[in-house]
Order: C-alpha cells, then sequence, then structure tokens
C-alpha cells in the first residue's frame, strides 16, 4: 500500500561549509532506502497531474511504480520512452514548478520527490549496467541536422534517430552540451552527467561535430543542400547589460562570461587550464534569476570575504528557484533586496571600487503581474564590489539571424514561428532560447521533442 | 588529411611563427578581417587569431602567431604535422570592401599579416594601396616583400631606425600626408597605443581611420560578451560586431585597461609552464 503519510524524503547534501569550498555535486544521490521510502509515497494516480505537468511528458506515476518493483532498470526505460537525457533533468527541472507543483499530495503531505526519484533511477541504472540504448526507426534515408548541442538540440537529436533520420549535431564550442556546459556549474550538474547523456545519445547513431559555427563555418542555406531538415537551437547569446556608465570597468563581468570561465573552461582549476578568472574581495551579483544564484554560488566557491545578491525587486518577486536561494543561503551568499544599481565605481585605475545605489519601494504590478520596483528619492548609497557579476539576462544568439536574412525575427532578435512551429524558410524548425529569448533547460527540451516531430511529419508527408 | 593539421610551419623571427593549417570549411567561408579561434590542448585557452590567409581549393588557412604568453607558446612549439585541437571560424564581421580610392593599411609587428588580407581584397576592388609598416627592429618586420609586391606603394618605419624610416607609423603616415597621398581611409592594426594614436593622426589630417580591436575573448562566438568595447560611447562585442571598428570615437585606453586584467595571472601562468619545459616556441 502506498504510504503518502511519510515524510518526505529530502535526501542528503554536502554540509554548506564544506561545499562552498568545491564544485562537487551539493545533492547526493538518494539511497537505496530513501529512494524505495519515497516512491511508496507515490499513490499511482490515474490520469496523473504531475505527468500532465511535465514539459516532456515523463511517465511518472508507471516509472515510480517500476522502482517500486525494485525493476530501476524498467524504471529507466519507462522514463526514456518520452526523455532521453533523465539524469539531466532529474537535477536542473524546476519540479516544484511542473510535476511536483501538481501533486495531489503537495498541500497535505508534501509532493513526492519526484526530481530525485528521476536521479536515482537514471544515475542507478546506468550504474548498474540496465541503461538500454533506445531503439531506433528502421532507417528513412534522411538527413537532419540540429545547430547546436544545447538541452534543446539534443532533445531533438535523439527523438529524430529515434524515428530512423541520420542526424549530425553542429556545436561551434569545443565541448558538447550548451548552456548545460558553460551556464550550469558542476556541483548541480556534473560534467560526466553531461558526457553519459551526450553517449546514450551517439550510441544511437547521432554524429556529433566541434567547431561549427552554423552562421560563419556554414550558412544555413548550405546546409539546406546537404540536410532534409534543419532544426535551429543555437541558444541564448550575447548578454543584456545594465546600461549604467562603468560598466566597462575592469572587473564588471556578465553572467555569461563568469559563468564560461569557471564551467566550461574550468578557470577554477588555474593555473593547470589555462583560463584565468579574476576573483576580488567582495563580490557583488546584480539580478535575480537562476544565473545570478549560479554566478553567485560559483563566485563564493573562488574565496573571497563575501558575495552579495542585489536585486531590484523583493524577495517574492525573485525569478530564481527557491531551492536554489536557499542553497545559495547555506553557503554564505547575502541578499540585498529592493536596489537598483545607478553607477558602476572605478578607481584611477579603472577598476571596480564601488556601485552607487538607490533603493526602492514596491509600486504597482508590471505587465507579468510583478510588482514594479519605485526608487525612492535621496536613497543614494554605494554598495562596496571588488567583482561585479551582471545578470539579467540575455539576447538570442546573433549570428544565425544576421547571415540568414530569409529568416524572420523579431526586434529582440529571436526567431519568429507560425502556428505549426516553422520559421519562415520551408524545412527550418527552431526551439528554445533562439525562439524564447530566455528560458529553462525544460522548455528548451519540450521545443526540441516538438519540433523534432514536426520535422517528422515533414519528412513523411512533406508538410 | 585529418582536419586542424598543421601542413606548413615557417619561423618567420624568433617569437613570430607562420602556420598553414587543413581546415577547409573555415578555408571556404574566410573573408578578410576574420579571425579563427584556436585550442591546442585539454584544458587550453581559446585564442583568437586573425586570418592571414586561405585557399579554398586546397582547404587551408593560413594564421601568424607571435608567442607572448605559455598559450601562443605552445601554439609556436607544435611542429608541421601535429594539429591544433581546434580551430573555430572563420568568426567576426568581414571588413566591408569598396573602391575608396586610395587607402592605406597600417600594420605594427604582427598586424602586418593581419592587414594583409585587407589589403589584398582593397587592391582587387580597384583601389591605390598603399602599405604602413611598423617595427621595432628591423628582425620584427614580417612580410615585407609580399606587402610591396601587392601594395602601390610600401613604407616602413622602425623604432631605432634599423630599417626603412627611423619613427613610428605616425611618422610615416604625415610624411605620406605631406607628400600629397590623399588617403581616404586608413585600417590599422597593431598594438593598441599604436592604433589609438595612428587613428588620432589619421582623423586629424581627414582619412577616416579603422581599427581591428583585439579584446579579450572566450568563445568568440557571440555569447559570453566578454569582448565588450566602446565604440561611440556605446557598448559593442567585438566577436560578432568588429573586430574592425570606425577608430575615430574608440575608447581605446578602456581596451587597455580591460586587456591588462589578466597581465598577472598570465605571468604566473607562463612562468609555471617555462619552469618545467624544453622550450622549442622561441619564447626565450
Amino acid at each position: 500500500m502506498p504510504n503518502p503519510s511519510a515524510p518526505r524524503q529530502q535526501g542528503k547534501q554536502q554540509d554548506p561549509q564544506v561545499r562552498k569550498k568545491n564544485f562537487e555535486e551539493v545533492a547526493q544521490i538518494f539511497t537505496p532506502e530513501e529512494a524505495c521510502a519515497e516512491a511508496e509515497r507515490c499513490l499511482t494516480c490515474q490520469n496523473a497531474r504531475c505527468q500532465a505537468n511535465c514539459p516532456v511528458g515523463v511517465q511518472i506515476p508507471a516509472f515510480i511504480a517500476l522502482l517500486k518493483k525494485g525493476d530501476v532498470g524498467a524504471a529507466l526505460s519507462k522514463i526514456m520512452e518520452t526523455s532521453l537525457l533523465p539524469a539531466i533533468c532529474g537535477r536542473v527541472c524546476p519540479q516544484e514548478k511542473h510535476c511536483e507543483g501538481n501533486c495531489v499530495l503537495k498541500d497535505k503531505f508534501g509532493s513526492v520527490n519526484i526530481g530525485m526519484l528521476e536521479r536515482y533511477t537514471a544515475d542507478t541504472a546506468r550504474q548498474k549496467g540496465l541503461l538500454k540504448t533506445p531503439q531506433c526507426a528502421a532507417p528513412s534515408g534522411k538527413k537532419v541536422v540540429c545547430i547546436g548541442s544545447g538541452p534543446s538540440s539534443i532533445a531533438a537529436a535523439a527523438e529524430l534517430a529515434r524515428a530512423g533520420h541520420e542526424v549530425t549535431v553542429l556545436e561551434a564550442l569545443h565541448a558538447f552540451g550548451g548552456v548545460l556546459r558553460y551556464g550550469i556549474p558542476s556541483f548541480r550538474l556534473p560534467r560526466e552527467v553531461i558526457d553519459r547523456e551526450i553517449e546514450t545519445v551517439k550510441a544511437m547513431g547521432v554524429k556529433f561535430q566541434t567547431d561549427v559555427l552554423v552562421g560563419a563555418t556554414e550558412k544555413v542555406a548550405d546546409l539546406l543542400r546537404q540536410f532534409d531538415a534543419v532544426y535551429i537551437g543555437s541558444g541564448a547569446g550575447l548578454p543584456t547589460m545594465l546600461g549604467i556608465p562603468g560598466e566597462s570597468a575592469v572587473g564588471v563581468y556578465s553572467a555569461n562570461e563568469f559563468l564560461t570561465r569557471v564551467n566550461l573552461m574550468q578557470a577554477y582549476k588555474f593555473p593547470q587550464t589555462d583560463t584565468p578568472v579574476q576573483i576580488g574581495k567582495r563580490v557583488v551579483v546584480l539580478g535575480g534569476g537562476n544565473s545570478a544564484m549560479d554566478a553567485a554560488r560559483c563566485a563564493m566557491r573562488l574565496g573571497p570575504d563575501s558575495v552579495t545578491v542585489a536585486y531590484r525587486r523583493s524577495a517574492a518577486e525573485m525569478p530564481a528557484r527557491a531551492a536554489e536561494v536557499l542553497h545559495a543561503q547555506e553557503e554564505g551568499v547575502q541578499f540585498e533586496y529592493l536596489i537598483t544599481p545607478k553607477e558602476v565605481l572605478q578607481d584611477e585605475n579603472g577598476r571596480v571600487c564601488g556601485i552607487r545605489c538607490t533603493r526602492n519601494e514596491l509600486g504597482a504590478p508590471d505587465a507579468k503581474g510583478r510588482r514594479r520596483p519605485v526608487e525612492i528619492a535621496g536613497s543614494e548609497f554605494v554598495l562596496p564590489a571588488d567583482t561585479v557579476i551582471v545578470a539579467i539576462g540575455q539576447r538570442p544568439n546573433p549570428i544565425i539571424a544576421k547571415t540568414t536574412p530569409e529568416l524572420k525575427t523579431s526586434e529582440r532578435g529571436v526567431l519568429e514561428l507560425d502556428e505549426q512551429g516553422k520559421t519562415s524558410l520551408p524545412g527550418v524548425y527552431a526551439g528554445g532560447d533562439i525562439i524564447r529569448g530566455g528560458a529553462t533547460v525544460l522548455l528548451a527540451m519540450k521545443d526540441g521533442i516538438e519540433a523534432a516531430r514536426r520535422i517528422n511529419r515533414y519528412l513523411s508527408e512533406g508538410k | 588529411m585529418e582536419e586542424n593539421t598543421i601542413l606548413k610551419k615557417e619561423n618567420l623571427n624568433s617569437a613570430v611563427v607562420k602556420f598553414v593549417i587543413y581546415k577547409p570549411l573555415v578555408a571556404r567561408a574566410a573573408r578578410a578581417g576574420q579571425f579563427v579561434i584556436l585550442r591546442g590542448r585539454e584544458g587550453g585557452e581559446r585564442v583568437p587569431v586573425t586570418l592571414v590567409d586561405w585557399d579554398a581549393q586546397a582547404g587551408t588557412i593560413t594564421v601568424i602567431i607571435q608567442a607572448i604568453g605559455k598559450s601562443t607558446g605552445m601554439f609556436n612549439s607544435l611542429a608541421s604535422g601535429e594539429k591544433f585541437l581546434n580551430v573555430a571560424g572563420p568568426l567576426g564581421t568581414p571588413v566591408e570592401i569598396k573602391n575608396y580610392g586610395t587607402v592605406a593599411v597600417v600594420g605594427g609587428g604582427v598586424g602586418i599579416a593581419e592587414v594583409y588580407p585587407i589589403a589584398r581584397a582593397f587592391k582587387q576592388a580597384g583601389n591605390r594601396v598603399i602599405a604602413v609598416l611598423g617595427a621595432r627592429t628591423k628582425e620584427l618586420l614580417i612580410l615585407e616583400k609580399e606587402m610591396a609586391s601587392l601594395c602601390d606603394k610600401t613604407v616602413c618605419a622602425t623604432d631605432d631606425g634599423s630599417y626603412g624610416l627611423k619613427g613610428m607609423v605616425t611618422d610615416a603616415v604625415q610624411q605620406l600626408y605631406d607628400a600629397g597621398e590623399k588617403i581616404q581611409a586608413g585600417f590599422i592594426i597593431g598594438p593598441i597605443p599604436m592604433m589609438k594614436f595612428t587613428a588620432r593622426l589619421m582623423d586629424k589630417l581627414g582619412m577616416t581611420p579603422y581599427a581591428s580591436l583585439n579584446p579579450i575573448m572566450l568563445d568568440g562566438t557571440g555569447m559570453c560578451g566578454c569582448c565588450r568595447v566602446t565604440v561611440e560611447g556605446r557598448v559593442r562585442f567585438a566577436c560578432v560586431e568588429g573586430p574592425m571598428f570606425p577608430a575615430r570615437t574608440i575608447d581605446f585606453d578602456e581596451l587597455i585597461r580591460r586587456t591588462s586584467e589578466y597581465k598577472p595571472l598570465e605571468k604566473e601562468s607562463l612562468a609555471r609552464f617555462e619552469k618545467d619545459h624544453v622550450c622549442k616556441c622561441g619564447l626565450h
């Protein structure tokens, strides 16, 4: 019998005082006992709300039921019927917004810890050699190329390979994974997990190629001559800056740059690796999203005296996941709310020495329903800082739009799709941050899977 | 033939090496003013290097690298037949090539190699092209013969007077002006102070200056925003919007500060590297 009223298993975490000095994974995998106890809490609902609210349609009650039977290999196969990156999803999906946020147990006993169960299933089955490479349909004779190797492209590539197409993934950088590799830190998503998931997709026959920047190395038109369809999942691009004086002072990073140095280039291992990162005594991160949390927590691990996140609204409006905020706080990151930066102050050598700020109060809600920050007159003050990380968002990568004039884009540079999810070029589909401007790994994957299904239809029916 | 293989290596002077690398897709797409990102080893930096030449038929690109730190030192110790780990490109916006009438290309140090394809493209577009080449001393003046045979006029300047005019490229530009050359536009590549003062002079003399900027880059593909420079008071991203910008309003002092940010760490890295490495790279 299910045991829903048993306490929700949280799993163990590295001690904050220890983990703030390393880049090892924070959340530890469930023990078999924890996994078993947590699985037993699931009611195996018919028409389960968790599953209906999963962006990639994971068959949640079914995989948990298999876990209850102790068949972790079958549980993984069940997940992989719809999602081919379970070890990644189990770690970085904002479950509280999707499955767990809709679990019937949520209000009374606390949601089933679906994220940790997915991760347990993925890691354990693989470790025991129970992972089966998903079966692919007979070769269709069609060739598809996916641009970028981030979550949306990998998801699309896997889905397309499953349908029997010959798939190539083109990556601009020297390593695969896109934002999973350059954006998300290893203490949230270990590099081996990315490597392993990509190995599975490779085992399905997908070819991966580095150092090809589509738009520069090859144009979309070149690809259309070699492939029957194109999926653009080229992701986010240039960071949005604040547009305030002093922003180009030495010591001001965009979150993209800072995270790329630390995560992709592994600057925290300098000088064993060759790319350095400079961290001052007092670090201020401007912004309140997940990138801001990642940047703050990476910065903390580089050993400064203090790391402060400064956000212009209050804690309630902050877009970052609550769990990330909590982890950051446990690690000693401080939060200053209701602050607007006005100018980055520089010393005589052009180095950052502080931020001139004003304090805000909350005004009327904006178009998204979030209360707007309103400056308090005469509230100006200086926040001391030696390193500033600007984490206020980014625009889509500009290169493909710039070199493919036939593709319709909005003012902000996002690719525009019609109702069928097609771009303005026949045979060319797109998804992820290049159409969203900035979203989550899971929504990017969802786009990739849905686009792959459209491409399958296009290739079989010609529409 | 495997991609990224070094087909030819030539030492141009004690610290400057020319590589011909097999990279067909880049060779096919390259235009004057673009660059590639090179990586030499796992854990290595992504280093932006200007494309000096390319041959779409042969599938090769040519780069010229000056050893100034650990990464460039390691590049230059690679031998013919060995491979770069990664070669990505062509990156950046090509220089807009049109017929100005007379253009000057101004190269300082290895910048001479970098203006070479730009000179060639302007020549092909029907311009009268004047090359102004500068170096500290004669030994460091590279590609003079190639430039002289390509351009309508070539003027060299060395700081110590060991070759050509004794002085800076600015002195050479001033002399050309005084001699009545009607230069419409100048394309400058070299050390930042050299670009700054040449741009300032050209602007004063009524020649429209452009400079190819070399900010620190990471991905070089329009993602990280590390390469931002200020032009006309606006933040621009050199890896996708540049590297060539109208030079009159470039904030060169900011660029000098931002490119110096990692000097101490780079020195440390180089020192550690030199301690346990048998030199064949020309760094010392």
